[in-house]
């Protein structure tokens, strides 16, 4: 019944490929945070506007991006974007759709930072003759990503295991990728899927400790 | 010149301007005083436009500060205000709160606001204190800064709303002091305030305000020597 042999060497043997996979994983996890807190300070500033329009995208974006699965929307952006004649790659379809979803749910956090600033600093600001922008951009963004560089953190985890779901449009060369492929050709599946899950597990505990000490950093007020 | 013509305001149902007319003076030091809801705070915030109104006019230097072509963001440079609650803005420390605006405002160079802002912090005191971030300040500290902050906007005016009523009592006095100075060196300011004594030592004019109405205005030794509206006779008397 359980005749599984171990052969952790043949899979060991693997690791400088997967450790390329990792840098890729990586790779997306960070590009998806900086395009995704972008697009996400760009949402908040939508919904500050107060143009209907505007509130509008923000409020779509985000109810979309938190409430279908994170897997729906790579594949939308891989094969439902390729039914309008858009076809993408499969690394910008994994890096677009995780990017999709970190900024909504990161403009959700930040929703709730603003909260916690009292409108009197906008007050303050603008009555220093600041324009609206200048308001937000000088006084409140920094207090607002200082409130929310923990669940920025959690996302950044996140978006490192989302990469996994790059399974589904086909993307081989990140961590997961590299991994079903070794797998595929070897059959030392859990040796291979133990090794990967100890790299994740690696590289997130590695951000959050890196975002703690650059947290004691950044923040010393 | 500050010149208000027949204001109106109101918040809903709530009018609290009711018709006001005011003309404050190059130089002169104006306190206002009055029972809470008499809108003499509302009043600070419309001079700089932070309110709309609903009629009349209010100019500063000859300019309508709600006409739709006015430049407030400009306008609002020459307006210092320094609110109840001071608004120290917390991830600056104390030397960047005061130089920010002068560096995104009034597009000083960095060393320029730096200096702007030692004099300004020295002036008010806090010369020692200016690496820390507010968090370390006390209440009257902090004010003191928000006070540095709008001065070194080199202002003409200084409005000051209740700038003592959020303090402790033991901090009130640093806080009064510093207003006296700016008085004393010719700032053109008007003070809302609750300080009694201050109102009478610094004002070139104490207007009391009720129920949204100026009731009467006067210098000071008229207004608190020999009140003539009654209802500023049962406010003075109530606290004294």
């Amino acid at each position: 019944m359980f005749n599984y042999t171990f052969r952790w060497n043949q899979a060991l043997n693997s690791l400088p490929q997967m450790l390329e996979g990792a840098l890729v994983t990586m790779e997306i996890a960070i590009l998806s945070m900086v395009i995704g807190i972008s697009i996400a300070i760009l949402l908040t500033l939508f919904r500050l506007s107060r143009n209907p329009l505007l509130v509008g995208i923000a409020a779509t974006w985000v109810e979309i991006a938190r409430n279908t699965p994170a897997l729906f929307q790579i594949y939308m952006v891989h094969f439902g974007l390729a039914g309008f004649g858009i076809h993408l790659s499969p690394y910008l379809s994994l890096l677009i759709g995780i990017a999709f979803n970190n900024a909504g749910y990161l403009t959700e956090n930040f929703r709730g930072a603003l909260k916690a600033i009292p409108d009197t600093q906008t007050r303050a600001a603008r009555s220093l003759g600041m324009t609206p922008l200048q308001a937000f951009r000088n006084v409140i963004m920094p207090q607002m990503l200082r409130i929310s560089f923990l669940p920025m953190t959690n996302q950044m985890v996140w978006a490192i295991l989302m990469t996994s779901l790059g399974a589904v449009v086909a993307m081989n060369t990140d961590l997961y990728g590299v991994t079903s492929e070794l797998n595929a050709r070897t059959f030392r599946t859990f040796e291979l899927f133990a090794i990967a899950a100890v790299i994740f597990y690696l590289i997130t505990k590695v951000i959050t400790l890196s975002a703690r000490l650059l947290a004691a950093r950044l923040f010393r007020y | 010149m500050i010149e208000i013509e027949n204001v109106r305001k109101s918040f809903g149902p709530l009018e609290v301007l009711k018709g006001i007319n005011l003309t404050v003076a190059k130089g002169e030091v104006l306190t206002v005083i009055g029972g809470s809801g008499s809108g003499k705070s509302t009043l600070l915030t419309c001079i700089n436009g932070l309110e709309a109104i609903d009629s009349g006019r209010i100019l500063v230097d000859g300019v309508e500060v709600h006409a739709k072509s006015t430049d407030l963001n400009k306008l609002r440079q020459k307006i210092g205000i320094v609110f109840q609650q001071w608004n120290a803005f917390p991830h600056l420390t104390v030397l960047e709160n005061v130089m920010l605006a002068q560096v995104k405002v009034l597009r000083r160079s960095k060393a320029e606001a730096e200096a702007e802002a030692v004099k300004q912090l020295t002036h008010v005191g806090l010369a020692d204190k200016i690496k820390v971030y507010p968090s370390k300040l006390s209440g009257g500290q902090q004010q003191r800064m928000a006070i540095a902050r709008a001065l070194a906007m080199s202002p003409d005016y200084m409005l000051f709303d209740e700038v003592t009523s959020a303090l402790d009592p033991q901090l009130v006095g640093e806080v009064l002091d510093t207003l006296r100075m700016l008085a004393s060196e010719g700032m053109t300011m008007i003070c809302v305030t609750h300080e009694m004594k201050f109102a009478r030592e610094v004002s070139d004019r104490v207007a009391f305000f009720h129920k949204g109405v100026m009731a009467e205005i006067a210098p000071p030794e008229q207004l608190f020597g020999a009140p003539k509206d009654p209802e500023l006779q049962k406010f003075l008397s109530a606290t004294h």
